[in-house]
């Protein structure tokens, strides 16, 4: 691992006002259907957010939660329940971001585990954000590596450690 | 000599290091003891203690010092003589030079100077040489973190207690606590460290004097600290909160002026730090040290912190809240932020502190003369571009404040800001008067930017009238002469027009305005009589006319409100007339005209808001509204409308009218009056045709009814029911007097609708009766009440259940001889027979009595073979059973026998001959679940709570813990019925049955039968998943399941059922017809996984599969149970075997 910051002066955005979805559905509509959309997605990333404490930002010199560092964005997520299709985009904070992957496995990893099997996930880096993007960008979708990175004992572990306390 | 030994003993094993921490305080305990009973002297224990003392072992010594000081610090209350004092603070202060017994040292000069005068106390020549020795010998940042603690308690309370002894001491003891706290650490050390220096301050308060000279070098020590900032969580072992902290550091900076040129520059500072916890802590401390150093010291920084107080303001000021939701009746409502909150604090502070300063700075400013300056620009809010409005609310809320704060800052305020924009606007000061009658502003438009910095004034000097005794001040008088421009203007921007209809942000400031000039105080400023009415026109005007503007409307009814409980509340009976005249008595007049447009319902909920204003208003309403009640009922049978109307009507008196006047007392002469006047319409409508046959009026009327009666007393209880009885004896074909002495007949009231509906609300009284209030006729009514309920009358049977229960019993001692009993009672309801004529019923049981007569109960257990009589008796006796239940009578047990048989009726028919029992009937008979199912439902009104009736609302008599026994009682017969029922239908008659009960038992007594109850509980989830009918008691039976798996108590029993829990509950995900149903079965299977591995491991694949299903369920909220759920199994073995 890296040590000391990758990113030493991260740039802060506001956090966004998150709107409250409207919780309690009548019992007429016991029926309907609630389509799998953006902020559903974006509710199961929020791990990242709630949790500021990720990978080497350890130190509580950032005491930002990823979203305050605009790496995932609602916006970034695009979903179609119909074709079962989803795609995220993230930004790392620096070009040459040596979490990129990792942020991105994480992503794909979480997506995998609470999603229905019939979807397609794709996880990109935003164009232009990273030196390496095609790389990254292939790494990232490219099943056989993916596969084989959770093959990875050390790579698991961080992964899990990343996703584990996302439920509180 | 043996004591002497003994002590020996003691002190040896506290001194020895390697005894245990427990056995050094029992010696120490010990060794107190001897001294406190006087088996032992101090003297006497410290030449004991001599060669412990003096050893050069330091271990030894260190020990040996130690127990003398905790033995003195246990002993402070026990008197000691000057001079012992004075030769043991001799001793302890010569210590303190030995660095390895310095821990004893400390603890022994604690005790000794925390001791009271009554018991001997350390002298003043003693305390300072104790503080020299302190300063001369100890490194305290050199210490460790006990001993550190102990150094500054010791510095604290010497400051505290002994000033005068050491103020001598000078700069030494200035110097020796700057090396006392320089980097000091810890939050408990920091607390008292903070504290010494303010208690230092206090030491020295000349501001040029001793400490003046060392001020940058104690301030250059406490710098740091600020702002404070935790970097680690606060765990369990510190007790100190951040906000402590920086509370005792506030007071430390505040302690004394001469810390003014370092501390207000550093606090601008960081009051521009990006660090939100800085922000907040700079303005308040900006605040604090103000208030402590004086306008005089602070005069030079207050331009700089204006400036930064106005850029915090424009940053951090969200955008205002235009609803009136909460309505508060200052100024304009903000987002609640702390940082604003301590910003307009400080404001008000210098304002205070420096009026003509902070005024002139304000009013010069350059963005308040933009503002103004261009205030004619600003016409409608959302043309105003988002820079200008964030420095137009921030200018207001300044203005607020500056205006709320002071007369001299409102008078200054008003005078330049306030006559500035009148005359940007084009009202100068001299054309004011010509501007008083004629609406020349409504014809201008509308501006926006004005009208809300008028709202800010006008609230912060109404909020300084309340406050002020000044009659005529400056700002009164300009008002005063304003205030019909100001009344033009706000009433302009509600202006509806066919092109034109307000925003939302114009809606809320003109009637805010109006609302806040219609609320001034009459003595203190007077606003013109003439503009209070004109306003109060105003809004009635739109109440009648633009009721199609809901925001518009709604925030008007609310104006009406606040307006009407403030003349109330603060008695201003000029303005209460005009009140009364113009707003409550058009609303009455509303009511009962029917040309105007206004929705009725809009008048029903303007009619209630005016009315709760205040209690005069509220009787005059009501009285309004009963005329309109009684006027639609007697119309009701030839106008649809009116019929309507009355429904209407009466649901807003008894939902609303009546629990406001409950809450607020008295009126109940009214309450009675209103029933009354019911029951006479009743008697009337008995010569009309019937208004009741509708059931949505009926309704209304039993609810009105049952609630006036409930909230009255007994007397006045008695006087409604008398009425209601000689209606129902007089307007009804009941023959009520000679029912009781013939048999009951059946066939032979045929009950007309009419009849009906006056037997209903008659029993609506019942139920809302009192225990002590008389019924007149008590064995008419109950033979009348066993005959309706026959004919399936719920709410007769609710008024039955009702009697039995408020009855009083004879074990009590009834004290009248003509009150009937509860046992008499019982004693009709089971024994009178029941004749059934042969045309009315087409099988007749000839039982073993004589002819042809038969006794309630037998008609639940279907003896008679008319299905419909018998689930009406059964009904009916439910609620005569809840009635008993309730008040914990035993003939309970008899009633539940009776419906348990009817559950297991299959079995029990064999054996039963029938009257005409041809095989026929009981194949039929077994055949028909409708009768048993409403046995199952009997349970169901047995156990819950029902609204409608036998409640604490209605005066039933509640036994404490009645479901608690009623459920251990039935408990092991329900187990035991349902191991032995063998066929299905019974079977799952007796779950069904066994699931109401359990879903209403509280869980506390479920979770003690846990083990026995799980399987059969696990047995009605599966039986009730089958019927769509069935979701809400499945829900309410899981909810029971899923209290046991997350209480302590019921762990046990769940771990040892684990498997069959997990494969009910696996059924139970994918359960179509309810989505809680769903949701809480996954959150049952969340709490299992927290189960031992062992138990639940082999069941994890079933587990995870039946969830990947759920991760497409239609509902979110599954969705996202699944998802924890997943995970949460998931990771019961090694997350790496995982599976995608």
């Amino acid at each position: 691992m890296v040590s000391g910051l990758i990113n030493e002066n991260p740039v802060i955005y506001e956090r966004k006002q998150r709107q409250q979805r409207s919780t309690q559905s009548l019992p007429a509509d016991e029926y309907t259907v609630e389509p799998i959309d953006q902020q559903e997605i974006f509710d199961i990333l929020f791990f990242f957010f709630l949790n500021s404490i990720f990978l080497d930002i350890k130190d509580p010199e950032h005491p930002y939660s990823l979203e305050e560092l605009k790496v995932i964005t609602e916006e970034a997520v695009e979903v179609d329940d119909q074709k079962s299709y989803v795609r995220v985009t993230f930004t790392p904070t620096v070009e040459h971001c040596s979490m990129a992957t990792i942020i991105g496995l994480c992503l794909r990893v979480k997506l995998l585990r609470s999603l229905p099997p019939r979807y397609k996930v794709d996880i990109r880096v935003a164009p232009g954000s990273h030196a390496t993007e095609a790389a990254v960008n292939k790494q990232l979708n490219d099943k056989e590596r993916v596969a084989a990175a959770l093959e990875n004992p050390n790579l698991v572990d961080m992964v899990d450690e990343c996703l584990a306390p996302s439920f509180d | 000599m043996a004591e002497t030994t003994q002590l020996t003993r003691h002190i040896e094993s506290y001194v020895d290091s390697s005894s245990t921490p427990s056995h050094q305080v029992a010696s120490l305990d010990a060794i107190v003891l001897l001294i406190k009973t006087n088996a032992l002297t101090l003297e006497a224990l410290v030449r004991e203690l001599d060669m412990y003392l003096t050893s050069t072992d330091t271990l030894i010594r260190s020990r040996g010092i130690l127990l003398l000081a905790e033995v003195l610090t246990r002993i402070n209350s026990i008197s000691l003589d000057s001079k012992t004092i004075h030769s043991l603070v001799g001793f302890f202060k010569e210590r303190m030079a030995d660095w390895k017994a310095v821990r004893g040292a400390l603890v022994g000069c604690l005790a000794l100077i925390r001791r009271k005068s009554v018991v001997g106390m350390v002298t003043g020549s003693d305390a300072k040489s104790i503080t020299q020795s302190f300063l001369q010998h100890l490194q305290v940042q050199s210490l460790g973190l006990y001993d550190r603690k102990l150094c500054f308690e010791l510095l604290d309370y010497l400051l505290e207690h002994h000033v005068d002894s050491i103020a001598s001491l000078e700069e030494d003891l200035i110097f020796g606590i700057c090396e006392a706290i320089d980097a000091e650490k810890d939050p408990e050390c920091l607390m008292l460290a903070f504290h010494i220096v303010e208690s230092l301050a206090r030491l020295y308060p000349d501001p040029s004097g001793l400490l003046a000279s060392f001020a940058r070098d104690v301030f250059d020590l406490l710098e740091p600290y600020f702002p404070i900032h935790f970097t680690h969580q606060t765990s369990g072992d510190t007790h100190v909160q951040r906000d402590d902290l920086s509370r005792t550091l506030m007071s430390a900076f505040a302690s004394t002026p001469v810390f003014e040129p370092f501390v207000i520059p550093l606090l601008l500072q960081k009051l521009s730090s990006s660090l939100h916890s800085a922000k907040i802590d700079s303005l308040q401390y900006l605040r604090v040290c103000s208030s402590k150093y004086g306008a005089e010291r602070i005069a030079k920084y207050t331009g700089a912190i204006w400036s930064s107080l106005k850029d915090t303001l424009y940053t951090y000021l969200g955008e205002p809240d235009f609803s009136f939701t909460l309505a508060p009746t200052d100024g304009i409502n903000f987002p609640k932020s702390e940082v604003v909150v301590e910003a307009l604090s400080l404001l008000q502070q210098l304002i205070v502190q420096n009026s003509s300063q902070l005024v002139s700075l304000i009013i010069d400013d350059e963005d308040v003369n933009f503002i103004t300056n261009s205030i004619a620009s600003y016409e409608m809010y959302d043309t105003i571009s988002v820079q200008e409005k964030k420095k137009l609310h921030a200018i207001g809320r300044i203005l607020y404040i500056s205006a709320k704060t002071s007369i001299p800052s409102c008078n200054a305020v008003f005078q330049s800001l306030f006559l500035r924009m009148m005359d940007k606007l084009g009202f100068s000061a001299s054309n004011i008067d010509g501007l008083q009658n004629g609406g020349i502003l409504a014809s201008q438009s509308v501006n926006f930017g004005f009208l809300y910095l008028c709202i800010e004034l006008l609230s912060g000097c109404r909020e300084l009238v309340i406050l002020s005794d000044e009659k005529r001040e400056t700002y009164c008088t300009i008002l005063h002469s304003s205030s019909a421009v100001l009344f033009n203007a706000f009433g302009s921007v509600l202006a509806v027009t066919a092109d034109r209809c307000p925003s939302h942000p114009d809606i809320y400031i003109g009637v805010k305005g109006l609302q806040i000039l219609a609320m001034f105080h009459l003595d203190v400023f007077p606003i013109p009589k003439s503009t209070f009415e004109n306003i109060l026109k105003k809004f009635m005007s739109i109440i009648i006319e633009d009721f199609g503007q809901t925001v518009l409307w709604n925030a008007t009814l609310k104006a009406l409100f606040h307006i009407g409980s403030f003349v109330q509340k603060f008695s201003e009976s000029e303005k209460a007339m005009s009140y009364r005249s113009f707003v409550v008595d058009k609303i009455m007049e509303m009511l009962s005209l029917d040309d105007i447009a206004l929705p009725f319902s809009l008048k029903v909920e303007a009619l209630y808001d005016i009315g709760m204003t205040g209690m005069k208003n509220m009787l005059t309403i009501l009285q309004a509204m009963e005329g309109a009640i009684f006027t639609n009922l007697s119309e009701v049978h030839s106008n649809l409308t009116s019929h309507e109307t009355a429904v209407q009507l009466l649901e807003c008196y008894s939902c609303k009218l009546l629990p406001w006047i409950l809450k607020n007392g008295g009126a109940e002469e009214f309450v009675v009056q209103f029933a009354v006047d019911i029951w006479n319409q009743a008697g009337n409508c008995m010569d009309f045709n019937s208004p009741f046959e509708d059931k949505g009026l009926l309704d209304a009327m039993m609810k009105a009814m049952k609630v006036s009666v409930g909230c009255c007393s007994v007397e006045s209880q008695n006087v409604t029911i008398q009425k209601a009885y000689s209606t129902l004896s007089s307007h009804t074909k009941f023959q009520l007097n000679d029912v009781g002495r013939l048999p009951l007949t059946s066939g032979k009231y045929d009950i007309s609708p009419r009849d009906e509906g006056i037997l209903l609300l008659f029993a609506s009284v019942i139920i809302a009766l009192r225990p002590k209030t008389h019924i007149p006729n008590i064995r008419g009514l109950l033979h009348l009440f066993i005959i309706t309920l026959l004919k399936g009358v719920v709410p007769v049977a609710q008024a039955l259940g009702s009697m039995l229960n408020k009855l009083t019993s004879k074990s009590n001692g009834a004290e009248k001889s003509d009150e009937l009993t509860l046992e008499e009672a019982l004693d009709i309801i089971f024994n009178t027979k029941i004749w059934f004529s042969s045309n009315n019923m087409l099988q007749i049981y000839n039982g073993s009595s004589n002819g042809s007569d038969i006794v309630l109960t037998d008609l639940c257990l279907g003896i008679t073979n008319d299905r419909l009589l018998q689930s009406n008796a059964i009904c009916g006796l439910s609620w005569i059973g809840k009635g008993l239940l309730l008040r914990g009578h035993e003939k309970i047990k008899d009633i539940t026998m009776i419906f348990t048989e009817c559950l297991i009726s299959d079995r029990r028919k064999t054996s039963v001959p029938l009257v005409e029992g041809s095989l026929e009937n009981t194949e039929k008979q077994k055949c028909d679940p409708l009768a048993r199912k409403c046995a199952t439902e009997a349970f169901h009104v047995l156990m819950s709570d029902a609204e409608d009736c036998l409640n604490r609302k209605f005066h039933a008599t509640v036994r404490p813990l009645y479901k608690q026994r009623f459920f251990s009682s039935m408990m092991p017969i329900f187990l035991q019925l349902i191991s032995r029922s063998d066929s299905l239908l019974s079977r799952s008659l007796l779950l069904r049955a066994f699931a109401h009960v359990m879903s209403d038992t509280p869980l506390i007594v479920i979770l003690n039968e846990a083990k026995k109850l799980i399987p059969v509980l696990l047995d009605c989830l599966f039986m009730l998943t089958e019927d769509i009918q069935d979701k809400d008691i499945l829900y309410g039976l899981l909810l029971v399941l899923s209290g046991m798996l997350t209480e302590k108590n019921g762990q046990e029993a769940v771990i040892e059922n684990a498997h069959i829990i997990i494969n009910g509950l696996i059924k139970l995900v994918d359960y179509p017809h309810k989505t809680l149903v769903r949701e809480t079965a996954i959150q049952c299977l969340v709490a299992l996984s927290e189960l031992p591995h062992v138990r639940i491991y082999p069941l994890r694949t079933q587990v995870l599969q039946a969830i990947f299903k759920c991760l497409d369920d239609t509902k979110r909220s599954v969705r996202n149970e699944a998802v924890k759920c997943r995970q949460a199994w998931a990771s019961i073995a090694s997350s790496r075997s995982l599976r995608f």
